[in-house]
């Protein structure tokens, strides 16, 4: 038993180095898919057919293959073919990336279309242009709309980082299946490392919860928040 | 009484077809300056397709519409030009609710007018004041009544200055006993020389302020005239119809109760 400990104290340090690259890593994917996701809403919104098809069409495509697919046909395939030198990091980032923009963009795009059709027509009969109107009346109301199934995708996104083991990225379970294998002790090893991952969900699904209070319009949806009167 | 003067809002001919349904079949009028026009008719009859033709929210299929001498339809200028100057107010408020009712005033200012932050700001104040709500700047719109709601609405319409206001049913989405707020604050507009048509039921306000009633009725002008003339002694018999309905559902108009 103290053997046990001692081996989980032993290997901590290192573990925790690689939940530093777990965390980059979906640092990374959730930037790059938040980034492209709110214009793919948009696009699928408010734009004409062709860009709507198109942004279909990639949503398709990426929520259409297993990640680790994904993984291999990018990094062994498609970056190989076109002669990009990326770390495992970089293309694990660009790849999971890719596929949660696929994923976020429906999260976003389901929150636009939740907010009332009235809001942009007010907004434009003010005179604001729809660009404005989408900027400043109906995003930050969607936004707020999209914190929980954003707080979905962070703690999907962060199951799923697991499978860049597969393509060498020294993260919490590469890590952990490296010493497994060294020291012969699979159950201590891989229960910390499972152990990190419910802390990383926990935290990441409290903070996010936490910015949902902080954004909450006053007044607005009290009555979800007090579900015990009723 | 305004005879003098000029034509703020002239519509002629407007037509409008959703798929088969042909849901305004050429209508025109004008408002002269400080004029208010009522329009009434029955739910479906397109009273809010017009007031949304005019501000080009729905884009009519054939017709014009002028602003202060200016065609608003085949403009090569932005509609969004002309918006600014048609004020309109909804049935169902459509208040940002993200933002409090100040935000809610000044938001136009600010992004639209490029109005510095504290010039806007003291701008929607003076607007909020003006419709007895500058104690409610703060709040949210959840946390407004309903009447409370369309005054802010008001205010946000009134503070782009504009040239012509446009109410669509701004009561009908109220509760008895708030009708009055509102009805008071449109009445206020009237008295001091605001240009409006005023989509309504409620006969008394049409009554006491509107110079002219128009009575739509799928798509068409029936019949139009001066309130007493219409209300009393109706040329047709669809608007004597209509209006012994609307008395049987909205029963006396706020004024008369
Ligand atoms: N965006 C739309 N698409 C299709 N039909 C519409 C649309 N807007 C209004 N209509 C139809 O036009 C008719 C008139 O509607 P509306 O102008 O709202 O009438 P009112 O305001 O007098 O009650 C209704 O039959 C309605 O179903
Ligand atoms: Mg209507």
């Amino acid at each position: 038993m103290t053997e046990n400990f001692l081996l989980v104290y032993q290997s901590l340090p290192y573990l925790l180095k690689g939940s530093i690259i777990t965390l980059e890593l979906i640092g990374g994917a959730l930037a790059l898919g938040l980034i492209m996701g709110i214009p793919m809403a948009i696009g699928q919104v408010y734009g004409n057919k062709y860009v709507a098809n198109l942004i279909s069409f990639y949503v398709w495509f990426f929520r259409g293959l297993p990640v680790l697919v994904l993984l291999f046909l990018f990094y062994f395939g498609l970056f190989m073919f076109l002669g990009f030198n990326l770390t495992a990091l970089t293309a694990a980032i660009l790849v999971l990336g890719l596929r949660s923009a696929a994923y976020q963009s429906q999260i976003f795009r389901g929150s636009i279309q939740s907010v009332g059709e009235g809001q942009m027509m007010a907004a434009r009969s003010l005179g604001m242009s729809k660009l404005k109107a989408i900027f400043y009346i109906i995003l930050p109301q969607a936004l707020r709309i999209s914190i929980p199934g954003w707080s979905n995708e962070y703690s999907i996104i962060l199951k799923d980082s697991a499978v860049t083991y597969a393509i060498g990225l020294t993260e919490i379970l590469t890590r952990g299946n490296f010493i497994a294998t060294r020291t012969y002790q699979p159950l201590p090893i891989f229960l910390t490392c499972a152990a990190i991952f419910l802390i990383l969900t926990y935290g990441g699904v409290k903070l996010l919860n936490i910015l949902e209070k902080k954004v909450k319009i006053p007044g607005y949806g009290s009555y979800s928040n007090s579900g015990k009167e009723y | 009484m305004h005879e003098d003067n000029k034509i703020i809002l002239k519509v002629e001919e407007i037509y409008k077809r959703y798929r088969k349904e042909e849901v305004l079949r050429g209508i025109s009028f004008e408002v002269r300056k400080g004029e208010t026009k009522v329009i009434i008719g029955p739910s479906g009859s397109g009273k809010s397709t017009l007031l949304r033709c005019i501000n080009q929210l729905t884009i009519p299929d054939k017709g014009q519409v002028w602003l202060e001498g200016e065609e608003v339809t085949h403009t090569k200028k932005s509609i969004n030009q002309f918006r600014q100057k048609m004020g309109m107010v909804f049935q169902d408020f459509n208040l940002f609710d993200h933002i409090n009712a100040l935000g809610n005033v000044e938001i136009g200012l600010i992004r639209v007018k490029g109005m510095d932050k504290n010039r806007a700001r003291e701008k929607a104040m003076e607007e909020l004041k003006q419709v007895g709500l500058e104690k409610q700047a703060y709040l949210y719109p959840a946390q407004l009544s309903g009447g409370q709601k369309q005054r802010v609405s008001i205010a946000r319409a009134l503070a782009m200055n504009p040239s012509v206001m446009l109410f669509d049913e701004p009561t009908s989405a109220l509760d008895p006993e708030l009708i009055g707020e509102v009805l008071e604050v449109i009445k206020k507009l009237a008295i001091n020389g605001m240009t409006m048509v005023v989509v309504t039921h409620e006969m008394g306000f049409a009554r006491s302020v509107a110079n002219e009633v128009i009575f739509i009725e799928s798509g068409r002008i029936i019949d139009q005239g001066p309130p007493y003339k219409l209300f009393t002694n109706p040329e047709h018999e669809r608007t004597k119809k209509f209006l012994s309905k609307i008395t049987e559902l909205y029963g006396k108009s706020v004024e008369e109760r």
